[in-house]
């Protein structure tokens, strides 16, 4: 299983991933600024953003502890590892074994965790604010999320990613409805992870509203900018493991290097379809309170719960 | 017999007693026990944990000593449950008593000489418990453990909360270990003798089985803190000195789930579904509430004594699921289950004994333990931080710590649900799968939220400390304790990084208990993977997942100091341009609770006291309480106390009314037998 071209290439689709990630980003910006009818920025701004942010100096508060300045870097390697096991091109990934799925919720709440207490580490009003709403957030999405990923575990008999896609790319094909009530849940859990409309506003510093942007008020220069990459990166992983678990199409199967480009076409296509359906969720939708999201997050959840009834039901 | 586990268990358990002995025997300068006595005791500790080691992979051993009643001899037997246990117990109390001897540095030496004895006596006792092979010596064990904590709690017996938290500790102990006996003599059915043999082979109908279970169930239950009999944990953990907290949540705890395991496992047999699923729901119903009633409080050591509460409940989570599995005949799957829940013990036993032992230096050194108090100790005390912050981690069961692997192979056993053929069971197991995903992330944000307002942040001032800090004690924790958090903080890491160690040892386990344990695949993979069933269907290792975090993390650094710079500027916060900001601006932990008392306003009790407009010096107040007490509790004492005054009637205080009542009752008694 492990062989060194598998090695080389799950290196370079981590590599991938994390330079592929702002573009993402800067795809979904420039749909909504389309279908908000204003002139569109450069597709790559984000990276002109960050290559500004990383020249600048860091400005950090007199009495941060070292964990401040450790969170981002944690945040960075988290996501850079969350890159690595999502199957994106292929499913020949020798590193994806050691986190299934499990463990990759795992990943994102360390991320999370971390991300709270930094913003607590200054003490000031607003960091206190977003690490109590960002882990409110948090403690709503993560079981939803582990039920919709159980329903694809259910199907394929497994909790390891790669196997899940090759059981589900594979089959012969069937509608499974609880399939589809996973991935409502799915896109539900997507837009609150990832600081969205209609939980959260990535554009907005009202104190009211904000969530994510106030656990990071305090960060600057590399630290904001490898904040910002990381939310990039989490972003895309989301979106890949949603076409892992439900579109798994186009994946190229364990060392069959000839359908690579293919794969990436696929990927391409879908990744773009699914940032202009994120820009349109965010342009037709409003920002909720932040008391409606446990009702958002609590029909993720049950949707995910229907999905997995439905299963057992289907299966007898 | 030289060199047997047995033996050697019992020579650490007699240490003990020693130490005890010799505490009580040192002096009026009490220098035994403020020198020798703890590091003694810590050696004995962790004899007693390789001794058991040694004993999980030893085939079993019997031992009668010539010791208890005439014809009523104390049994031992050491088999690999039992030496799993005296392993946790062993390498726990190791840690926590090397604490000890710091934190028990400036008591004066007439208390240090009784903490002391029954300490170690509770040490000793709880060995004891675990080494019993007959009912009678259990009982002993299990009183003398109960009544040695009883005495612990109580040191500062001056106190009346203290003292009352005491008695509610005693009261509910005791009707523990009521059910308890009870319960042996349901299964000892009026037919041999009461050693664990004879109840093992005693038959018992479906009817007495259960009537066994219930009574084990609700007795061991007691003691583990399962609701709704968890209401003295959060009394008493915060009553007692902090070392015996960690001891009491970390160690005593575990003899109850240790009951359990052997008394329904082991001694009565034949595990019923319908049993499990019993185990579920209150398992679920201990797990959500203790977190949600953790994440309402401030005083830390109550907040770590609602979290006992939490992680029993997930402990029983990983037992029912075993149930209903065994129950179905699927020994694979329950023996991944109880795998899950001993691991689960274990790993509960190391880091909350951490997280007790990082309350107490704040308790001694700073003199506080209500977290609104707290703040900023990471700079002031960043020994203590860190090992506080890895305890953190590890409950919120994130990975690469031991939390995580427990809860994920709990989470595996779930998603072995399709072996059932009971189609409405099948469908229930995810479900409480889903209360544990809800529990860990809500007890992520109950440790952020007490690492941010205790250790980070803003130095606030302390309205109302329990004591002034201790005379010459230094900013951060000495080498005793020091010592004591680093030893179990490795045992966070080690539990979470070679957990494939373990799973063997554990499975030989689950062999003796259950005649099956998990797959041979699963166990031929390297000490590097964790494979619960089968590596194509699930696989963790968290070696690599460690090893490419901290990789791919100082990489990054690396590459963002060599193609840019390293510079910084101080200033002062940002905070979107607010000039003043004062400690008091920060979230207290009443504050940061505020979402969760939104979204699960209906279970709380909430008392709030909204000062009025026109108040000169308003205050506001908020007090959370316990429904159980009023639901259950209260109405159960008035009922008492009633039933009790009408029997008090009965007494008049003057002997010829006594003298008419024996007559009455001599009537009584001519008639009736005739």
């Amino acid at each position: 299983m492990t062989t060194a071209t598998g090695i080389a290439f799950q290196l370079l689709q981590s590599v991938f991933v994390v330079l592929a990630a702002p573009l993402l980003l800067g795809w979904v910006n420039q749909c909504r600024a389309w279908l908000q009818n204003r002139s569109a920025p450069s597709l790559l701004l984000p990276y002109y953003t960050l290559a500004k942010l990383f020249h600048k100096d860091a400005v950090i508060a007199h009495d941060a502890s070292p964990l401040f300045r450790l969170t981002p870097y944690v945040l960075f390697g988290c996501m850079w590892l969350a890159a690595g096991i999502v199957p994106v091109l292929a499913t020949d990934l020798p590193f994806a074994p050691a986190a299934d799925i499990i463990a990759l919720v795992g990943v994102f709440a360390l991320a999370r965790v971390f991300a709270a207490l930094a913003a607590m580490d200054i003490g000031t009003s607003f960091g206190g604010l977003g690490a109590r709403r960002e882990m409110l957030i948090g403690f709503l999405a993560e079981p939803a999320m582990l039920m919709t990923l159980f329903t694809a575990a259910f199907i394929s008999g497994s909790t390891q990613l790669t196997t899940i896609v090759e059981t589900l790319a594979h089959r012969e094909f069937a509608i499974y409805p609880s399939l589809a009530f996973a991935a409502v849940a799915f896109g539900m859990v997507l837009l609150a992870e990832n600081a969205r409309i209609p939980i959260d506003n990535p554009a907005t510093h009202l104190e009211l509203t904000m969530l994510h942007e106030a656990m990071i008020l305090e960060y600057s220069a590399r630290h904001l900018a490898l904040i910002e990459w990381a939310v990039a990166i989490k972003l895309f992983a989301y979106m890949t493991i949603g076409f892992a678990l439900f579109a798994p199409w186009g994946i190229a199967a364990a060392g069959d290097w000839g359908t690579l480009p293919l794969a990436v076409a696929a990927l391409a296509l879908k990744l773009a379809l699914a940032g202009a359906a994120l820009a349109l969720v965010e342009t037709v939708l409003a920002k909720m309170r932040l008391f409606l999201a446990p009702e958002f997050l609590s029909s993720a959840f049950l949707l995910a719960v229907l999905g997995m009834l439905i299963h057992f039901l289907v299966q007898g | 017999m030289s060199g047997s586990p047995l033996t050697g268990s019992l020579f650490a358990l007699l240490a003990w007693l020693a130490i005890a002995a010799l505490s009580l025997l040192s002096g009026r300068d009490a220098w035994f026990a403020r020198r020798l006595a703890f590091p003694l005791g810590a050696l004995a500790g962790l004899a007693l944990a390789a001794f058991g080691l040694q004993a999980a992979w030893a085939p079993v051993e019997q031992m009668t000593l010539p010791l208890g009643l005439p014809d009523l001899p104390f049994h031992l037997r050491l088999d690999g449950l039992a030496g799993f246990f005296l392993t946790l117990l062993g390498a726990v109390a190791a840690g926590v008593t090397v604490y000890a001897n710091g934190y028990f540095r400036d008591e004066t030496s007439a208390r240090l000489t009784l903490i002391s004895l029954q300490y170690h006596v509770f040490l000793a006792s709880m060995a004891l418990v675990i080494l019993a092979d007959d009912a009678y010596l259990f009982m002993v064990a299990w009183e003398t453990m109960a009544l040695s904590s009883y005495f612990l709690v109580t040191t500062d017996h001056r106190l009346p909360a203290i003292r009352s938290a005491g008695f509610l500790y005693l009261l509910i102990a005791h009707l523990g270990a009521i059910a308890i006996l009870l319960c042996f003599g349901v299964m000892h059915g009026g037919q041999g003798d009461y050693t664990f043999n004879a109840l093992r082979a005693a038959e018992l109908t479906p009817f007495w089985a259960t009537a066994a279970f219930l009574l084990a169930f609700f007795g061991f239950g007691a003691k583990a803190g399962m609701i709704p009999l968890h209401v003295w944990l959060p009394e008493a953990h915060p009553a007692a000195p902090t070392p015996v907290s960690a001891l009491m949540s970390g160690i005593m705890l575990k003899t109850a789930i240790y009951g359990m395991v052997r008394v329904i496992y082991d001694l009565i047999g034949g595990v019923r579904w319908e049993w499990g699923l019993l185990v579920l729901a209150v398992g679920a119903g201990t797990t959500l509430f203790g977190v949600l009633y953790a994440l309402m409080q401030h005083d830390l050591k109550r907040l770590l004594a609602y979290h006992s509460v939490e992680n029993i409940g997930i402990i029983l989570l990983g037992l029912g699921m075993s149930m209903v599995f065994v129950g179905f005949g699927q020994t694979a799957a329950g023996a991944l289950g109880l795998i899950a829940a001993l691991y689960h013990t274990l790993n509960h036993a190391v880091f909350k004994a951490l997280l007790f032992l990082g309350a107490g230096s704040i308790l001694r050194l700073r003199g506080l333990r209500d977290l609104n108090d707290m703040g900023g100790l990471i700079r002031t005390m960043p020994n203590t931080a860190f090992y506080f912050l890895v305890g953190a981690l590890a409950i919120s069961a994130l990975p690469p710590l031991n939390g995580f692997v427990s809860e994920w192979l709990t989470f595996q056993t779930a998603l072995q649900a399709p072996l059932l053929q009971h189609g409405v069971v099948r469908s229930l197991l995810p479900l409480f799968a889903a209360t544990l995903a809800l529990a860990g992330a809500l007890t992520a944000m109950c440790f952020v939220k007490v690492y941010g307002i205790a250790f980070l942040g803003q130095v606030r001032a302390p309205r109302h400390p329990v004591h002034a800090p201790a005379a010459g004690a230094g900013h951060d924790c000495g080498g005793a304790e020091r010592i004591g958090m680093a030893w179990l903080a490795a045992g966070c890491f080690v539990l979470g990084l070679f957990p494939a160690a373990f799973l063997l040892t554990l499975n030989r386990i689950c062999v003796a208990l259950l005649g099956g344990g998990v797959p041979v695949s699963a166990l031929e993979s390297s000490w590097l993977w964790l494979v619960p069933t089968s590596a194509a269907q699930a696989s963790y290792s968290p070696v690599i997942f460690l090893a490419v975090i901290v990789a791919v993390t100082g990489l990054t650094f690396l590459l963002v100091r060599r193609f840019y710079h390293g510079r910084v500027r101080y200033s002062h916060p940002w905070d979107c341009g607010y000039p003043e900001q004062t400690a008091r601006m920060q979230d207290t932990a009443d504050a940061f609770g505020q979402p969760i008392r939104h979204v699960f306003g209906p279970l709380y009790l909430m008392k709030r006291h909204m000062p009025a407009p026109d108040d000169p010096a308003p205050r506001y107040s908020l007090r959370i309480e316990d429904r159980h007490w009023y639901l259950l509790y209260l109405p159960v004492a008035r009922l008492a106390e009633f039933v009790s005054a009408k029997i008090g009637l009965l007494q008049r205080g003057r002997i010829s009314i006594y003298l008419l009542y024996s007559f009455l009752t001599l009537i009584g008694l001519l008639v009736f037998v005739r």
